[in-house]
């Protein structure tokens, strides 16, 4: 029987949405799902880590040294709690890629990062090649499985679940060589392009620099990052570290608004891991309409004004 | 540049040769072979050996026997013996075999990746001692007092679009050497700049070219008769364009097949591009596409003005070989043999005589020249369409060009009428659905890649025709001949704009050749920059 | 201080991925091969502190086949000292490498290590996490800043949330992202000057370093592609689907 321990990923206060993902994953493998959170005063991000469904004992360990997400100190947890997990478990965020090898290696074991898709207690498929290539990969029996999920390929586990919260007590005290000195959010009223969850882009088709304030205030409304294609950039509309493509930027938000973007395939290459690609072009034989999930052929000043006071 | 860069550092050698083509490696080999006391450089600007080269290929193995007599126990990887050769008329929907001319008859050569091939002599040539730099690009000529050439500049990199240093800027170092060896390929930049300079083509007819476009293709199990080799004419050209494809079965379950297209076509809404595509789409060969992926696929020009458009190829401190002066042989659709031959040949007169001093008699005296003289009156025979050329071609074959007459070449951006004045025929075009679906989806197949914050290396002399005369007299073919969609017409709220999209540039020097203005100069851009060939 | 920079040999970055037809792997026949582009980065960053005067040598080290001494040479025309090869004919999985990475840090007394955070053939951003567990030393991933001074590393890291600024004691390893810094140009003199310095290669078992490879990888399939949507008939309609989809 499985036993399954998932790392917690959570900022003091709020347990993380990769944290649901991974217990999706989890349950995938099968077995028993435990979720241990470690911080500083984590008792609401306990909480809110047994209200999900599926998990069987939330494991609390509070400790000064552990507040900051020190890979260092955080790992020396895991390995002390690992006995008797078959699968341990990080989200594949940057906090679960530097902690999850680490505790892999002082368990003598090799790691399988970023797991999309669970055939079995140890058979799993990943990408590779930056997605180009999806590979199997089998994991040895009887060995601890460490792994981090790939959280764009998991559903959030639901709410509803009622496990219990115990209090360990650090097994180890802090590293003396790490400290952590501070964080700094990425800063700007607009989230970041590379990283935010909407992103909005504009084509040549705008016309102008001014006539991207359309593209600015669609985005601001929907909360979302903004981008552009090569041609935008060429034409001096907006400055180059906002394109998006094979030369530019690679990103993959779960939504995409392509605005006037004709979508060559040079474009295509930096979002193809989008979640849904949304394209409003005026030509109904542009490439872009043969890979968005939603299309609208129309010319973009009428659409986007009216998509604006729509979603008002 | 506005900054001013400190003097550039001095690498010496004995003889430093501009381009690792068949013609260049070849020589230089041959240089090791017969003086390994010499110091031997080759400049190669592709990122790696083989990345800018591309051909059909089906070559005579005469040249590679004479100069690695071993080479069949431990062949290029790409090497499949032909089989069998085919020529075909077609016609829209239908086709008819022709006999094969005897030009065309290749029992006994190989089919090559051109690409792979220059790979494999790159490395015989390190091994015999030559030092191979690719990824750097012979920018220009460094002169010596006395006015000859004395080596070559290499490209400054790490400059940005408006020509400033950026953090990472590198200083081109000046390259030393007796002699300068130009193989460049086909309307090579420094080539261009050094037979206006000494005049080289005082005595000759205009260069004339061609644009060949190529694609490789994966097909599924079975479909690929390794060796065959098979060629067309006919549609989707119409009778006034000469040109024509190649299709060669590999080996692997890999086809090769291209397009070229004389550019002395007349009509300037002409797409060669297009004409490949539709190509494809003939039933004949969609039957072998169909259901396969394209795995890479590139242009570039070739000479085809053969005997008649030879330039003087010596000049003080350099030479000119392969097509670099134009020893390509039409009829025949192989340049490369005649390469590595006219690079050989340069070698053994360079051992010799340690000075360009009596190549171009030698060259005129040799094999080489004699190949091209012998079919020196076909191509220019199609320049009455393809009916006279064909009869032409005939009359050549049958007398082994031993006619007294020559007949002469004209410039190809001359060529191009004015679109008020021509009226472009129905060519029977079809719709097509094969991929690459356009340009800049075929251009990715290039794995082409310039830092975009470089200047524009192509450069436009007079900028002001683009958006004035051209738009009127010709329509702007510079945004229908270039095969990688580097220049766009964008209209803006204050008029038409010429939009260069330098990083699509696949070097294949189309428009450099074309250009009805002769405003274009192609020159390189940072080195390492450009198409990624692989087994092309 | 001598700084140890780990480089691998990977297919070029521009290269357009296949998948080999019977899904053994990917097609690398006729391929471009290269350093892979975060560590390029790590020497770059290697070779700026050594010039700084805060290092004394810069090792450029790779575990592969005699192909890889390609990828070393090109270190050391960049301006490393010396270049080691761990002899191998199998890629090594990431712990493996990592236990070979400790043996080479181990007898080289390095004072620092520096991998690029990722290989873009395996994407599997593990090993310098690893070599640091191993070394019972801390780890700073990520890099985007590094700062050296008095025997410590202010390393400015790139998280989702921002930029997190750790310090840790040398030795350590630091794993570098893309912004860290640009790699510089070859310089044909200095490819010259890289055939004349010294290149050792040393096998595993020299180096007691047993292989760890238990992850089979299999069935190499392509990404499923995407295909044709829907297309709405206005912009009403692609309100309400954005809302059904749970999309805004």
């Amino acid at each position: 029987m499985n036993k399954i321990l998932i790392i917690a990923e959570h900022d003091g206060k709020t347990l993380s949405p990769s944290t649901a993902k991974c217990v999706s994953c989890a349950m995938a493998f099968g077995g028993d799902i435990d979720i241990a959170v470690l911080g500083q005063g984590t008792g609401d991000v306990a909480a809110q880590a047994a209200s999900i469904a599926g998990v069987h004992a939330v494991i609390q360990i509070d400790a000064a040294h552990l507040e900051a997400p020190l890979s260092v100190n955080h790992a020396n947890e895991i390995v002390a709690l690992a006995s008797g997990y078959s699968h341990l478990l990080g989200p594949s965020s940057t906090y679960g890629k530097d902690l999850m090898p680490r505790v892999a290696a002082l368990l003598g074991s090799n790691q399988v990062s970023d797991i999309m898709e669970v055939m079995g207690p140890y058979q799993m498929k990943r990408p590779v090649y930056a997605g180009n290539a999806i590979v199997n990969v089998t994991a040895p029996e009887g060995v601890t499985l460490v792994g981090t999920v790939r959280v764009a390929s998991w559903p959030a586990a639901s709410e509803g679940g009622g496990a219990e919260v115990r209090q360990a007590e650090p097994a180890a005290g802090p590293c003396a060589d790490s400290a952590w000195i501070g964080l700094e959010s990425g800063g700007g009223e607009r989230p970041d392009l590379q990283t935010a969850g909407i992103v909005v882009s504009g084509g040549r088709a705008l016309g102008s620099k001014e006539n991207f304030e359309l593209i600015y205030t669609l985005a601001d409304q929907l909360g979302a990052g903004v981008g552009a294609s090569r041609a935008a950039v060429d034409a001096g509309y907006v400055p180059n570290d906002m394109q998006v493509g094979q030369t530019g930027k690679i990103i993959a938000p779960d939504v995409y608004f392509a605005i006037g973007i004709s979508g060559a395939i040079q474009h295509i290459t930096g979002i193809k891991d989008a979640g849904t690609i949304v394209a409003i072009n005026k030509d109904p034989d542009a490439p872009i309409f043969e890979i968005a999930d939603i299309g609208l052929v129309g010319d973009l000043f009428n659409i986007v004004p009216e998509l604006k006071s729509q979603l008002g | 540049m506005n900054y001013t860069a400190p003097e550039r550092e001095i690498m010496e050698y004995d003889v430093v040769v501009v381009g690792a083509g068949p013609a260049g490696l070849a020589c230089a080999l041959r240089l090791k072979q017969k003086r390994d006391d010499l110091m031997v450089a080759v400049i190669e600007k592709g990122a790696e050996i083989g990345a800018h080269i591309l051909s059909g290929a089906v070559i005579e193995p005469g040249p590679l026997n004479d100069l690695l007599p071993d080479w069949r126990d431990n062949p290029p990887p790409v090497c499949v013996d032909v089989t069998g050769d085919e020529l075909w008329y077609l016609k829209k929907a239908g086709r008819t075999r022709l006999p094969t001319p005897p030009q065309q008859n290749n029992h006994g050569n190989v089919i090559v990746s051109l690409g792979a091939l220059c790979q494999w002599l790159a490395t015989h040539a390190e091994n015999a001692g030559v030092d191979i730099f690719p990824g750097f690009a012979a920018a220009d000529v460094r002169y010596r007092e006395d006015g000859g050439v004395g080596g070559v500049i290499i490209g400054d990199m790490g400059v940005d679009i408006d020509g400033e240093p950026k953090d990472t800027y590198v200083q081109g170092i000046e390259i030393h050497a007796q002699v300068t060896v130009l193989a460049e390929g086909c309307r090579g930049h420094l080539s261009k700049r050094l037979i206006r300079k000494f005049k080289l083509d005082a005595d000759s007819d205009p260069q004339t070219y061609g644009i060949g476009m190529k694609e490789l293709w994966q097909l599924p199990e079975g479909r690929v008769q390794p060796g065959k080799v098979q060629h067309t004419m006919g549609w989707p050209l119409d009778k006034d364009i000469y040109g024509g494809s190649f299709i060669y079965h590999l080996d692997n379950d890999r086809l090769a097949i291209g397009f070229v297209c004389g550019l002395d076509y007349a009509d300037p809404d002409f797409v060669p591009f297009e004409a490949f595509q539709q190509l494809k789409h003939h039933p004949m060969i969609r039957e072998l596409l169909e259901g396969g992926e394209i795995v890479s696929s590139g242009a570039r020009a070739i000479t085809e003005g053969g005997f008649q458009s030879l330039p003087r190829v010596e000049m003080p401190g350099a030479v000119l070989i392969g097509d670099a002066a134009g020893t390509l042989n039409v009829p025949k659709i192989k340049g490369t043999h005649q390469a590595m031959k006219c690079g050989m040949l340069a070698a053994d007169h360079i051992a010799g005589a340690d000075a360009a001093e009596g190549f171009d008699q030698c060259l005129r005296d040799s094999e080489v020249v004699a190949e091209l003289h012998k079919v020196r009156n076909i191509r220019p025979g199609f320049q009455k369409g393809m009916w006279k050329g064909l009869v032409t071609a005939a009359i050549e074959t049958l007398t082994g060009g031993r006619l007294k007459r020559t007949l002469t070449n004209h410039a190809d951006h001359s060529a191009l009428r004015r679109a008020s004045e021509f009226e472009a025929p129905d060519r029977g075009w079809v719709e097509r659905d094969l991929p690459p679906r356009d340009r800049l989806a075929s251009v990715y197949f290039a794995a082409t890649e310039h830092d975009e914050d470089q200047p524009i290396h192509l450069q436009i002399t007079e900028p002001e025709v683009c958006t004035t005369r051209c738009g009127i007299e010709y329509g702007h073919p510079c945004t229908r001949f270039c095969p990688a969609n580097v220049y766009e017409m964008v209209e803006e709220t204050d008029g038409l704009r010429l939009q260069i999209n330098a990083s699509n540039c696949v070097h294949c020097k189309t428009c450099d050749i074309k250009d009805p203005y002769q405003v274009i100069n192609w020159v390189t851009p940072e080195g390492a920059s450009g198409p990624n060939y692989q087994n092309m | 201080m001598k700084i140890l920079v780990g480089i691998k040999r990977v297919v070029d970055y521009n290269v357009r991925i296949r998948v080999k037809g019977d899904g053994s792997g990917i097609e690398t026949d006729g391929v471009k091969m290269s350093i892979n582009p975060f560590d390029e980065i790590a020497l770059e960053e290697a070779l700026r502190t050594k010039e700084a005067g805060k290092a004394d040598e810069v090792i450029v080290f790779s575990a592969g086949d005699d192909a890889c001494q390609q990828q070393l040479r090109t270190g050391l025309a960049m301006g490393a000292d010396r270049a080691v090869q761990i002899q191998c004919d199998q890629p090594l999985q990431p712990l493996t490498a990592a236990r070979a990475m400790l043996a080479l840090a181990q007898r080289e007394e390095a004072g620092l290590v520096i991998l690029g955070k990722q290989a873009i053939d395996d994407d599997n951003n593990q090993t310098p996490q690893m070599l640091a567990a191993l070394w019972g030393r801390p780890q700073a991933t990520f890099a985007s800043s590094v700062d050296l001074q008095d025997g410590k590393a202010r390393v400015i890291r790139e998280v989702d949330a921002g930029l997190e600024t750790i310090e840790v004691n040398l030795p350590a390893v630091i794993s570098v992202d893309l912004r860290l810094n640009e790699p510089r140009f070859v310089k044909l003199p200095e490819i010259m000057k890289a055939k004349r310095k010294p290149l050792e290669v040393i096998g595993l078992e020299e180096l007691g370093v047993s292989v760890e490879n238990n992850l089979a990888v299999s069935d190499y399939t392509p990404p499923p592609t995407r295909s044709k949507g829907i297309v709405v008939d206005d912009t009403g309609q692609l309100v309400s689907e954005l809302k059904n989809r749970g999309l805004i």
